[in-house]
Parts: structure tokens; C-alpha cells; sequence
């Protein structure tokens, strides 16, 4: 062949040996995915198998040839029985199969690490809490639980990951979660999936799986400086925040410290978890998410913080542990400088914070469900 | 029991002097008719055009994505293409495509009535038609629409900067089409059926086409509230779907798929309809189980309604209510299955032939048990996760809608054209149409699925190069299909002047409709006929053909 036409024959090599037929088992729950595909899988080939058997035997034993006269025949009741409740029972069995896999992926375990996803036409933004930034690219480590929180700035994305095989809708206005472990390091597309304008497939990305040590070298090597904790605290003071929200006694918003995962009586009487979604919404729409006991008297901040800013003010009010800073009311180069340091000693993962984060994190059973929280216009 | 049908001889069938094709003639007489024949032969003609239209849409696609690039129009052109596609094909033709032609043609007759209840209203849906095709056709031609069938808010509303109004508009007045045909099909089969024609007696067909109808009147008016609040929304910004205003992009989705999924059913009933009719006259057999598939139909109509969410499994619905829709879906999907067990099961010891519309009606029960499968994998709340959003669903849908209701369709307008035309088509020419369909359509959608296994995202203009082989393929085998289905349009257009006569009934089937001349007389029957007997009553036909020959002689 290749002396017949060169090129052809490079075409052709190329072509071939970048054919897949199957997608990379690269996440811990790729071999679930997989198990239950193959389940439905066979019965598929049994049910296609069973009815091109019939159609096929009878079409040639009844064909007018061999059965020039046909039998009239009513029906059969316990036939139909039959083949009403045994593709009942196997259907019965994909739902569970099918629910219990659903409620796997999408109730994120207690411990899992938190990196931020903002998605925009066209691209990806993924925000790590210790001030990484990336477009079109996420880095993650090996063998370790990720959880990923996502909101869209206009229309409707949706986060797809086939190697890890979860995908989840990114809502705009609304904070939607997903997570994964990846098993598997190498490099995974990230496809956005929801129609979402002019440049659709060009909203794709790369996922790179890296091992422990590979990982804790970029993140200390492409980290800003700032946490998103740092970034939510000048936020906070520059929104001027901390002139209600300052914990003191009379204050005239509900003191923050402590307040994310725990529960809140709301003007009405309804009682919710503090989760990252009723932090966004209470800072968009203070009206809707108004505490009981307080007046309503917060403006909107609307049109004035970008998603990424509030994701910064969310992370920075979920480690707010005592409002000791808040009081000191500082500005925002002392809030840097005095951080840096911290940063730089374990550039890992915003030491300082992290554990008041996981412990709030163990009260919160089940995120996903109650994320719809943030927007609740009815 | 048994019973030997002969078939007529076709050298002495003969053309009626009248019938509703020579009563009148000019083009008035056209677009004044209320007779449901022309009518269904204006529908014929226009859902035609829009499907070759649509499916010219679906050749460029194919021909973009032979190449991992976007090489071949610009990415806003790709857009508009699968756009005006999925537009064209599920508003223009899928939905009007068997109840409006076939289903305006032939309910009345199988009935034993003269007409549909509402002549006018039925011309007046036709007109609809037009309407919502001229306002889909100018949104083309003023530069296209590229919100994706779907109308996903907030893209459709805030951000796109094309004619989606005008969409819109043809949608929402397509609607009202169906609407009427659905009004008009419900009210003729409670009011106008022939004395003696119970409602077990009526052909399966009737029962798809009067559970489609149920489906129409009900459901299509969500589409249109939903459209108007998508153009009030682009228009004067109320924002009901805005989330900056209180609104959410979520109710979209609810209000769009509690129409959307439902005419999932409206496409395939009366499609399933048709193969009843088919498989059962050419096994000259009744239907296995009459009475297990008409109520199947209602089934589907009842539970197409509760389904809907199963599209948004993704999008953050709690996970309880995916937990009950999802249970619901698995439930919706019995049905399906009683209908094909029992098709299968009316071959046994019938007496088959293989005539043109026989082959499709098999394929259509081969594709569509792989559709209709698939979409237990979507229906799985943790399969559909992986699949959703990919070429997965696009196969799966294309195995329903194209596997299944074109072959339907295709199996029906073979099986009634000599009862339209009072000609038959050429067999062979026609079985290779058949034939080529079906190898065709296997190959253009079967590598979708391992696409979207692969997780290849559907409505992607550019793709990674480790997916080219695959798609290769499928646009290969979108030639073929493309061929397929130029095959019956030549050939049903010659058959038009050269075709053999056909006769009264050349398929010696039982319905109403086979028993008066074909081209049937305006008013269908001379003499509204007196029903006694069951439907598919082979029997009952034997000792009439043996009388009339007797009589005769």
C-alpha cells in the first residue's frame, strides 16, 4: 500500500492508530459505568436477539410457500403476562442499578478537596482555593477526592469529563456540584456539553491527572500569591461587608463566623443548611435569603461582584472561624502581607483554613440536593 | 380456523370513471377541497418538500463532520444547520408526518365515515401549515435560526443575536396544525364511526392515531405558552426565565419537555399504527393480542405525559424527583415492548408474504427494538450521566425517529399508495429501496453510539481527531440512506402515470378502506357500510370475495 500511494498509507496509519472504540477507565467510578453498560449492553443483544429470532423463524416456517393458509389466533393472556413483566422485572433492575450509581456520583463524599468552576462563553475557568487559575485546563492529583463546584456566567454549559465519565450541567445563577477520583494519570478531554452558542466545540479542555508529588509541584509553581480566601477578604472589606457582618453584639447583619454547614432560621420560619449556594444567593438576592431577626436592609449586590469574586467571598466566609480579623478591619494590603507567608510555608493547599473547612464539610450530608437553595424564587 | 385468500387479478382491475382525484379539477379545487383525501394529499406534497429540505441539512453536517475541523462552513453556519434540521424535521415533518397524511387519508374511511368531523377545520390546520412552513423558511432565508431545535433559555433568549422569533412563530403556528388534526381524529372516532364499528372493532390504527391525538390536544398548548414566553422574554425581557429577575432557566426546561417529550409519542404512535396494519395483512392474520396493543397505545399516551424530567437528569433536579421520573420512564418503556412482542408474535402461522411494505415494517421492528432499548440506558439515572449530551442520544433518537417513524412512514405511504393513486409502485425497484434504507441507516447511526460511548458531545462542529474514523463512517453511510430515500420519491412519482392499476384491494386486507374503488369516490362511500365483524377478520373477507364472485358470475 505505502508504495501504491505514500500518503494515503500515512493517512491511514494515522487514522487507525488514533481510533478508539472505547473511552479510558481513568476514575474510580469508570468501572461501575462500565459494569452496568455492559449489563444493558447484553440486554439489549438478548432482547434484539429474541425478537430477531422470532421475526425471523416465523417469516420463514409461516412464509406463504410453506403456510398457504394462516390460523386465526386471538391472543394469549398469560403471553402477554409474560412479556409484560419480565421486561418489567429487567427494567426494574436497570433502575435500581441505574439509581444507586446516579446517587454515587452526584453525593459528593465529606472530605473531597474543592476546586471552583466558572464557565463563560467559551472556555472554562477552574479557580483552586489556593489561587490557582486556570482556562481550559484543570490539574488534579491522583487517588485523591475532588469536588468540583460550578456556576456559569450566562447561558447553560454542562462539564463533561468521558474518561472520568461524570458530566454535569452548569447552571447560570445557580451553583451545581460533581465530583470524581481519577485512578489513572495522563491527559483527558473536557468537553462542554450543553449547546451553548457559536463556539460550542471550541469550549473544551484539558484535565490533567498528575501523581501526589507531580501535583504539589504545580500547584506551588503557578500559584497568583492570593488565596481565593485572601481575594474574599479584600472583597469583604472593600464591599464594606464587615460594617454589618462584624460579629460584634447589636450588629446589624448575622455574625459569619462559623455560620457555613450550620443551620438557619429564615424569615418565615424555614430552616435550611448554610451551604455554598445560600452564601451566593444571600449576597445576590439578601431579600429572598433574609435571617430571621434581622431587618432587611441589605442592598443587592447584583451586577456588582463577578462569579469569580464570589466564589472568592464564599471561601472566605466558609474559613471564617472567629471574627477576630473581621474586627481588626483591615485593609487589603495588610490582609496580603500578612498571608503571604503562610502561603508560601505550604503552598499546598490554604493551610490555615483548610481544617475549619472540613470540619463545617462533615455537617453538610448531601450538597447537591440542596443547592437549588441559592436561587429559590419560589 | 383457517382461511386462503387469493389475490385479486391485477389484469382486470380497472380505474374508477370518478373519484376524488377527477370529481374537479384546478387548482382551486385544491386549495378549497374539505374533502380529507386532498387534504392529506396537500400534506403529502408540503411535509415532502420539508423532509427532502430537511434532510439536505443533514447531508451538509454529515459532509462537515467527515473532518475532525471545522473546515467546511463557518461554525455559525454549522449552528444554523442542525438548527433548521432538528426544526424542520420534528415540527415540519415528524409530527404532521403519518397522522396528517396517511392518518387524514385513511382514519375516516377505516371508520366508515364520509369525511372527518370538522372538513374546515382540517383545510384550516393544512393552512397552518403552510403558514408556520413560510415562517420557517423565511427565518432561513433571512439568515437562519441557531438556538438548536431545544430553545434552550438563556442562550435563545439573552445571548443570540439570530431570527428566533420568527422561529418561533413557526413552531407556535405549527402547533396549532397539529392541534387541529388531533381535535379533528378525536372527535370523528367518538362521533362518526359507522354503525356496528365498536370500539374494539376499530383497526389498531385508529387506536395509535386516536391515543397521538389525545397527546396533541393536550400537550402542544405547553409548546406554545412556553414559545410566547420565550419571545416575550427576547422581546420586552419579563424575565421568567432570568435569573438576574427572579427567574429561572430551569422552568424552560420543565415547561419545554412536558411538550417535547410527549411528542416523542405524537411521532411514533401513529407510525406503530401503520405496522400494525402492514404486519398484520401481510401474515393475512389479525393482530396477536388486539386488545394488549390498543391499550398499549393509551398506556404510552398516559405515561408520556409524567416522563418529561428524564431529560434533566444532568441539570440539577433533586435527586429524588430523578429518583421517581426515572421509574416512571422505566414503565413508559413496557409498552413499547408489548407492541413489538406482539407484532412478532402475529407472524406465527400467518401466512407471509414479503411485499415492499412488509420489508420496512421489519426494519422498523429491528430498529426500533434497538431505539426503544437505548433508551433504557437513558432512562438509567447513573448510565444516562455518561450519555446524555452525546452522540449517544443523538443515535438513540435517530433509532426511534428515523428507524423507526420514517420506516413507518415509509411501510404506510407504500402500503396505502395504490389507495391513493389507484397505481401501484414498482416491487422491485421499491424492496431495494427498502433494502438500501435500512443498511443505510445502520451504518450512519450504529458508530454514533460507540461515539458517544466515547463521549463524543452531539451539536459539536469540531472534534478530536481520534473520532474521525467513526464519524467517516456514519457520513458513508448517510449516502447510502440519502439514496434510499431519493429511490421511492423517483419512483412513486413515475408510478403516478406508468404504475400498474391497482384495484380495489390489491393487499386483499380487511380494513373499510380497501373495500371501495381505489382512488376512492369523494364521498368514500355510497352507502355508509354496516360493520359485523372484528377488525382483521380474514374470514369475513374470504366469504365476501367468494359472494361477490359468485354474484358475479
Amino acid at each position: 500500500m505505502h508504495f501504491f500511494s505514500p500518503v494515503l498509507w500515512q493517512f491511514l496509519v494515522k487514522w487507525l492508530t488514533e481510533f478508539s472504540l472505547f473511552p479510558p477507565q481513568a476514575s474510580a467510578i469508570a468501572p461501575y459505568m462500565d459494569g452496568f453498560y455492559f449489563f444493558l449492553l447484553l440486554i439489549t443483544l438478548v432482547g434484539l436477539l429474541l425478537v430477531g429470532l422470532m421475526v425471523g423463524t416465523f417469516s420463514f416456517v409461516y412464509r406463504k410457500d410453506r403456510s398457504p393458509q394462516a390460523t386465526h389466533i386471538e391472543g394469549s393472556t398469560l403471553l402477554e403476562a409474560t412479556w409484560t413483566i419480565i421486561p418489567l422485572a429487567l427494567f426494574m433492575v436497570c433502575f435500581v442499578w441505574g439509581a444507586l450509581l446516579y446517587f454515587r456520583i452526584y453525593n459528593p463524599p465529606t472530605n473531597a478537596m474543592n476546586i471552583y468552576i466558572v464557565g463563560k462563553q467559551w472556555m472554562w475557568k477552574a479557580e483552586h482555593p489556593g489561587g490557582q487559575h486556570e482556562i481550559n485546563a484543570l490539574h488534579i492529583p491522583v487517588g485523591r477526592d475532588v469536588q468540583l463546584t460550578m456556576v456559569s456566567q450566562d447561558v447553560f454549559h454542562s462539564f463533561s469529563i468521558p474518561a472520568f465519565r461524570v458530566k454535569r450541567e452548569v447552571i447560570p445563577g445557580r451553583y451545581s456540584t460533581v465530583w470524581f477520583r481519577a485512578t489513572q494519570l495522563g491527559e483527558y478531554h473536557l468537553f462542554c456539553t450543553q449547546y451553548c452558542g457559536t463556539l460550542h466545540s471550541a469550549m473544551i479542555g484539558t484535565i490533567t491527572v498528575l501523581s501526589p508529588e507531580a501535583y504539589e509541584k504545580w500547584t506551588a509553581g503557578s500559584t497568583s500569591g492570593q488565596s481565593l480566601a485572601q481575594n474574599g477578604e479584600r472583597l469583604y472589606a472593600s464591599l464594606g461587608c464587615s460594617s454589618c457582618h462584624n460579629g460584634n453584639a447589636g450588629a446589624r447583619g448575622p455574625n459569619l463566623a462559623g455560620v457555613y454547614g450550620s443551620r438557619v432560621t429564615l424569615e418565615g420560619g424555614r430552616v435550611i443548611t448554610v451551604d455554598d449556594g445560600f452564601l451566593r444567593g444571600s449576597i445576590l438576592n439578601p431579600t429572598t435569603h433574609q435571617v430571621a431577626g434581622y431587618a432587611p436592609i441589605m442592598p443587592t449586590y447584583q451586577g456588582q461582584v463577578s462569579e469569580e469574586g464570589l466564589i472568592d467571598l464564599v471561601e472566605y466566609i466558609k474559613g471564617l472561624d472567629t471574627n477576630y480579623r473581621v474586627q481588626q478591619t483591615l485593609d487589603a494590603k495588610d490582609a496580603s502581607s500578612n498571608q503571604k507567608g503562610a502561603t508560601n510555608a505550604a503552598p499546598d493547599y490554604r493551610p490555615g483554613l483548610t481544617t475549619g473547612t472540613r470540619q463545617m464539610r462533615k455537617e453538610v450530608p448531601d450538597t447537591s440536593t440542596s443547592s437549588g437553595v441559592g436561587v429559590s424564587p419560589q | 380456523m383457517s382461511t386462503i385468500v387469493r389475490l385479486p387479478n391485477q389484469q382486470d382491475a380497472t380505474l374508477p370513471r370518478v373519484s376524488y382525484l377527477n370529481k374537479e379539477y384546478g387548482l382551486k379545487s385544491w386549495l378549497l377541497t374539505g374533502d380529507h383525501k386532498r387534504i392529506a394529499i396537500l400534506y403529502l406534497i408540503s411535509i415532502t418538500f420539508f423532509f427532502f429540505l430537511g434532510g439536505a441539512f443533514a447531508g451538509l453536517i454529515r459532509l462537515e463532520l467527515l473532518t475532525p475541523l471545522p473546515d467546511l462552513v463557518a461554525s455559525d453556519t454549522y449552528n444554523k444547520l442542525f438548527t433548521m434540521h432538528g426544526i424542520i424535521m420534528v415540527f415540519l415533518f415528524l409530527v404532521p408526518s403519518v397522522p396528517a397524511t396517511i392518518g387524514n387519508f385513511v382514519l375516516p374511511i377505516m371508520l366508515g365515515a364520509r369525511d372527518l368531523a370538522f372538513p374546515k377545520v382540517n383545510l384550516l390546520s393544512w393552512y397552518l401549515y403552510v403558514v408556520a412552513g413560510i415562517f420557517t423558511v423565511s427565518a432561513l432565508v433571512l439568515g437562519g435560526v441557531d438556538t438548536g431545535w431545544t430553545f434552550t433559555t438563556p442562550l435563545s433568549t439573552h445571548y443570540l443575536n439570530t431570527h428566533v422569533v420568527t422561529a418561533a412563530l413557526g413552531i407556535f403556528v405549527a402547533g396549532f396544525s397539529s392541534i387541529f388534526t388531533g381535535l379533528n381524529f378525536i372527535v370523528t372516532t367518538h362521533r362518526m364511526r359507522a354503525p356496528g364499528m365498536t370500539w374494539f372493532r376499530m383497526p389498531l390504527f385508529v387506536w395509535s392515531h386516536y391515543a397521538a391525538s389525545i397527546l396533541m390536544v393536550l400537550g402542544t398548548p405547553v409548546l406554545a405558552i412556553t414559545l410566547v414566553l420565550v419571545a416575550l422574554e427576547r422581546t420586552i425581557g419579563i424575565g421568567v426565565f432570568d435569573p438576574s429577575k427572579g427567574g429561572d432557566p430551569l422552568l424552560f426546561q420543565h415547561l419545554f419537555w412536558f411538550y417535547s417529550h410527549p411528542a416523542v409519542y405524537i411521532m411514533i404512535l401513529p407510525g406503530m399504527g401503520v405496522i400494525s396494519e402492514v404486519i398484520s395483512t401481510f401474515s393475512r392474520k389479525r393482530v396477536f393480542g388486539y386488545t394488549a396493543v390498543a391499550f398499549s397505545s393509551v398506556a404510552i399516551a398516559v405515561f408520556g405525559f409524567f416522563v418529561w424530567a428524564h431529560h434533566m437528569f444532568i441539570m440539577g433536579v433533586s435527586n429524588y424527583s430523578a429518583l421517581v421520573f426515572s421509574l416512571l420512564t422505566m414503565l413508559v418503556a413496557v409498552p413499547s415492548a408489548i407492541k413489538i412482542f406482539n407484532w412478532s408474535a402475529t407472524l406465527y402461522k400467518g401466512s407471509i408474504t414479503f411485499e415492499t411494505p412488509m420489508l420496512y415494517a421489519f426494519g422498523f421492528i429491528g430498529l426500533f427494538t434497538i431505539g426503544g432499548l437505548t433508551g433504557v440506558f437513558l432512562g438509567s439515572l447513573g448510565m444516562d450521566i455518561h450519555l446524555t449530551e452525546t452522540y449517544f442520544i443523538v443515535a438513540h433518537f435517530h433509532f426511534v425517529m428515523v428507524g423507526g417513524m420514517l420506516m413507518a412512514y415509509l411501510a404506510g405511504v407504500h402500503f396505502w399508495w395504490p389507495k391513493m393513486t389507484g397505481r401501484m409502485y414498482p416491487e422491485a425497484v421499491s424492496k431495494l429501496a427498502a433494502v438500501v434504507t435500512f443498511i443505510g441507516f445502520i451504518i450512519t447511526f450504529f458508530p454514533q453510539f460507540v461515539l458517544g460511548y466515547l463521549g463524543m458531545p452531539r451539536r459539536y462542529h469540531a472534534y478530536p481527531p481520534e473520532f474521525q474514523v467513526l464519524n467517516v463512517l456514519s457520513t458513508a453511510g448517510a449516502t447510502v440512506l440519502g439514496i434510499g430515500y431519493l429511490m421511492p420519491m423517483i419512483y412513486m412519482t413515475w408510478s403516478l402515470k406508468y404504475g400498474a392499476i391497482a384495484g380495489a384491494n390489491p393487499w386483499q386486507a380487511t380494513g373499510l378502506e380497501w373495500q371501495i374503488a381505489s382512488p376512492p369516490p369523494t364521498e368514500n362511500f355510497l352507502e355508509i357500510p354496516i360493520v359485523d365483524h372484528e377488525a382483521y377478520d380474514y374470514e369475513w373477507l374470504a366469504n365476501k370475495t367468494e359472494h361477490e364472485v359468485t354474484t358475479v358470475g
